[in-house]
């Protein structure tokens, strides 16, 4: 495969780009062609296909950055595009500077048997209809049924004037459902998906109607839902669907940039218990197949497993390049971006709770008046305050350590810190959710969570009934 | 013509017999200037285009996209379109939009001095306002002050006859405030939005952003209760997003609107009346053309609390047997026309907030939601979200709160507007704001 850019390219480019100062310059291209299927209504309302190519230079002088994206990968349009970052990060002075590049070595993470741009697009098309038909038949309530499919093969290239060049090839699949189900209640909904940075022989393994089945359940079910509590009281965290809890509650908060900025409510307490001592927490970029793994980051410095937090001690944040180098530590591999025309921030991968000791039908069982949670929705947080919100996509309530009655969607809130320290119980049953965007500053990247069936002892439910 | 026209024309051209063809082609550029303590943190220069086409053929639709002008790349566009659409279903309602003879109400969407408007004016204004915001309290500090600009122009040309382009540019600037006292740290923001950056009302959005984080300072949790909450227009405007997609045609016809069967029937209280109209100069999405090249128009939806009509592109419009009421709504070249409102309005009522508040015993004056994209479901009508704000006690603001939720159903809440206000706030969203006042509101804390 020809490289995205050659060799000589980018070193005349990364020069020319120090030329007029400035103590780091470097160029992310990437190109993506991706597919994607959107079955509605019964109809498979279109097959898109999408080619996204480009390079985006950033020149660091002082405390600042430069940045400007083109989609011309000709020497030409690199060199356009480093002048102007070079400009924006308007510094001046500074003499000719070579740059020699040698590449690194990427250890992949994830395989992929067979790349998703090589299967006919006929086979993604019948995914959908397999989806569409194992919904509607899960029952009569089922009124209407979406489903998505989507693929894409990125290869990127990073170098940069400290001579570093890495690429790597980024693949991901990803399949989504959601139902409606009608009854005399009105309507409900239910969703459930699946992605993974991995081939097509995923389908192989994996009965994409399981999903389908899902979201049909999720939707019958909550027909006969009451409204969810208003108030505060225990919540029992199902395995493998909350663990965006830990992402929203603590994981933004031990990025390195709300860090540096004093916008965080961990900062400075590295060292210090910040959460009950049944809780660790891992931000690992490493895991096979997973969807927010990575072989590099957009820095082009290896993802790695990360401990955030041990045992309730806070060990460490994650870390870019940029932040790492002024502390003079090494980066964690926690540098990304959306694209070519973003710039690279701290960004989680694989965020978790590692299992802990308890039967998670201990858990419930002496739970005596609660909310079981079978699925966690979105969420947001406030990185200052520490509050965050999320949606309860599907809840029951637990009565005397049974789950009794499905509870109709509301949002909880809490403390993320208060939270850490309120959790009383961790289950052995660890597992990973499903696939996740993280918004942050205007950026999605993808994500993946996981935790075992756990309990917070007091998180505020805000439904309608008393 | 402009050049990106005779490119979407030069595609359409290529059209078979039986084939219909889209081509949307766009070309933009933005500048984003961060501040950080007097330094410019960062400063992104960009520039980006594409061309997205899509193709019927049969009844059935294909779709490509790529994020570049390239010839070659054009022309491959077109192929894979064209491929994709022997994968689709056939669908006898498939088609583009067709001219309708509504004329164009006429938008300043340019501004020729924004597009000369220096850089260090820039860096400056963004400076200028974190001084503002520093200089506003002595217990804030500011997480990033900015200045952004963008311009974009478009053409789309179809084998159906539509032929438009068009451009427009707008710029902003916005701060991000932290306030700290002793251990507790809160956050606020404020911004200033425009097409003439000599306009920016700095000051406001200073005292915006110190005003959002320091009221909550010593804000504490309440007690569970019903009661009647005044949502500040910033909350509203969210909240009028929410009811849109219930009032989405597409929707509608795919039966996933609450509202599908009630046309003609009382939805909300008599004091609703909710119009869509890009084409007010004041509306900050005010726009010529929808995202099918048809010109936009003014549709009153509920009048009075009657639901009157939904929004409609094209196809949703065919669909519903009716015609498109200029509200296809696009993502750029990368995705084709969905269906939504583009610029919401309550018509307002006459008081001030502060007149509102004077007549309201137990209230809760809801300041900011978060979680609206969780808990929120617009298909089963259940709301839910976190918020902070004030309580109202004897017609008075009270103590701040926060870490709280507000739950109701969509369709009570729209049945329980006790008053709309007159002060009409025309933010940079797809809704104009307004202090709405709502009764019988679940709010949950302890």
């Amino acid at each position: 495969m020809s490289p995205v850019i050659d060799h000589d390219v980018l070193e005349r480019v990364l020069s020319a780009a120090m030329r007029s100062g400035g103590e780091f310059a470097e160029i992310y291209a990437e190109d993506k062609r991706s597919t994607s299927a959107a079955l509605d209504d019964g109809r498979v309302e279109q097959v898109t296909s999408g080619r996204d190519r480009g390079a985006g230079i950033r020149v660091v002088a002082g405390e600042t950055t430069g940045f400007a994206h083109t989609s011309d990968l000709t020497e030409r349009g690199l060199l356009a595009a480093a002048e102007a970052a070079a400009a924006a990060a308007r510094q001046g002075g500074g003499g000719a500077r070579t740059i020699a590049l040698s590449r690194q070595d990427v250890a992949a993470h994830s395989t992929v048997e067979r790349f998703p741009d090589e299967i006919a697009k006929a086979a993604k098309v019948e995914l959908l209809q397999r989806l569409d038909d194992a919904a509607r038949s899960a029952g009569a309530e089922i009124v209407q049924v979406s489903a998505g499919y989507a693929d894409s093969r990125k290869r990127v290239l990073v170098a940069n004037s400290d001579g570093l060049l890495a690429e790597d090839e980024v693949v991901r699949l990803l399949v989504r459902v959601s139902a409606v189900a009608d009854g005399d209640t009105g309507m409900q909904t239910g969703y459930a998906s699946m992605g993974h940075t991995v081939g097509f022989e995923l389908f192989d393994t994996v009965d994409v109607t399981e999903l389908a089945r899902d979201a049909a359940r999720q939707a019958i079910t909550k027909l006969r839902a009451r409204p969810a509590p208003s108030g505060t009281m225990p919540v029992v965290i199902k395995h493998g669907t909350g663990g965006v809890l830990f992402h929203e509650a603590c994981g933004h908060g031990l990025e390195a940039d709300h860090i540096a900025k004093g916008a965080s409510v961990y900062t400075g307490k590295v060292g210090e218990l910040v959460a009950s001592p049944l809780v660790t927490v891992v931000d690992d970029g490493t895991m096979a197949g997973e969807w927010g793994t990575l072989s590099i980051d957009d820095e082009g410095h290896p993802t790695q497993r990360n401990v955030l937090i041990q045992d309730g001690v806070l060990t460490d944040y994650m870390w870019d390049f940029l932040r790492a180098r002024k502390q003079g530590r090494a980066p964690s591999g926690n540098g990304r971006r959306q694209s070519y025309m973003h710039l690279p921030m701290v960004r989680m991968t694989n965020t978790f709770v590692t299992a802990g000791t308890s039967d998670p039908a201990d858990i419930i069982s002496s739970t005596e008046k609660g909310v079981y949670i079978a699925r966690l929705g979105g969420g947001q947080v406030n990185t200052a305050s520490g509050d965050f919100v999320f949606g309860m996509t599907e809840a029951y309530l637990i009565e005397h350590g049974e789950i009794t009655e499905p509870l109709r969607e509301a949002n909880l809130i809490g403390n993320g810190p208060q939270a850490l320290r309120d959790i009383d119980a961790v289950g052995n049953d660890f597992a990973m959710g499903g696939p996740g965007t993280c918004g942050k500053d205007g950026q999605g990247v993808p994500v993946g969570t996981g935790q075992p069936t756990l309990r917070v002892a007091a998180l505020t439910i805000g439904g309608t009934a008393a | 013509m402009t050049e990106l026209q005779a490119l979407a024309d030069k595609v359409v051209a290529q059209a078979r017999p039986g084939e219909q063809i889209e081509a949307y082609v766009s070309r933009g550029g933005q500048t984003e200037v961060r501040i950080y303590q007097g330094e410019v943190e960062h400063f992104v220069s960009a520039q980006s285009e594409g061309i997205g086409v899509r193709v019927i053929r049969d009844g059935r639709t294909g779709f490509a996209y790529a994020g570049t002008l390239d010839p070659a790349a054009v022309d491959d566009v077109l192929a894979e379109a064209r491929d994709n659409a022997e994968l689709g279903t056939v669908d006898e309602w498939a088609g583009l939009a067709e001219p309708d003879g509504v004329p164009r109400t006429p938008q300043s969407l340019w501004n020729e001095a924004l597009a000369s408007f220096p850089t260090p004016r820039k860096i400056e204004l963004a400076k200028e306002l974190e001084r503002l915001a520093l200089a506003g309290d002595p217990r804030i500090r500011v997480d990033d002050a900015n200045y952004a600009d963008a311009w974009g122009e478009v053409a789309v040309a179809t084998t159906t006859g539509i032929r438009e382009n068009g451009r427009e540019n707008g710029c902003y600037v916005s701060v991000s405030t932290l306030a700290d006292d002793g251990e507790e740290t809160q956050t606020g923001f404020g911004f200033s939005v425009g097409r003439d950056p000599d306009a920016f009302d700095l000051e406001k959005a200073a005292r915006d952003a110190v005003d959002r984080a320091t009221r909550l300072l010593g804000a504490t949790k309440p007690a569970s209760k019903r009661l009647t909450v005044v949502l500040d227009p910033f909350v509203t405007a969210q909240f009028l997003g929410v009811i849109s997609s219930t009032l989405n045609g597409e929707a509608v016809v795919k039966g996933r609107s609450l509202f599908r069967d009630r046309l003609g029937e009382q939805v909300a209280s008599p004091l609703v009346t909710l119009v869509d109209d890009p084409t007010n100069p004041h509306a900050y999405t005010a726009t010529e053309v929808d995202g099918e090249g048809l010109a936009t128009r003014r549709n009153v939806l509920i009048d009075g609390g009657t639901l009157r009509q939904f929004v409609h592109s094209s196809y949703s419009a065919r669909r519903a047997g009716t015609v498109s009421t200029g509200n296809a709504t696009r993502a750029g070249f990368a995705g084709t026309p969905g269906v939504g409102c583009l610029a919401l309005q309550l018509v307002p009522g006459t008081r001030s907030q502060a007149e509102i508040i004077a007549d309201i015993d137990d209230g809760l004056l809801v300041q900011s939601v978060s979680g609206l994209h969780s808990g929120v479901n617009p298909i089963s009508g259940d709301f839910s979200t976190g918020a902070s704000g004030m309580l109202i006690r004897h017609g008075a603001l009270a103590e701040p709160v926060r870490e709280l939720t507000i739950a109701s159903t969509l369709q009570r809440m729209l049945l329980d507007v006790a008053e709309v206000g007159g002060d009409v706030d025309w933010l940079p969203m797809r809704a104009a704001g307004v202090s709405l006042v709502i009764h019988d509101v679940t709010m949950s804390g302890t």
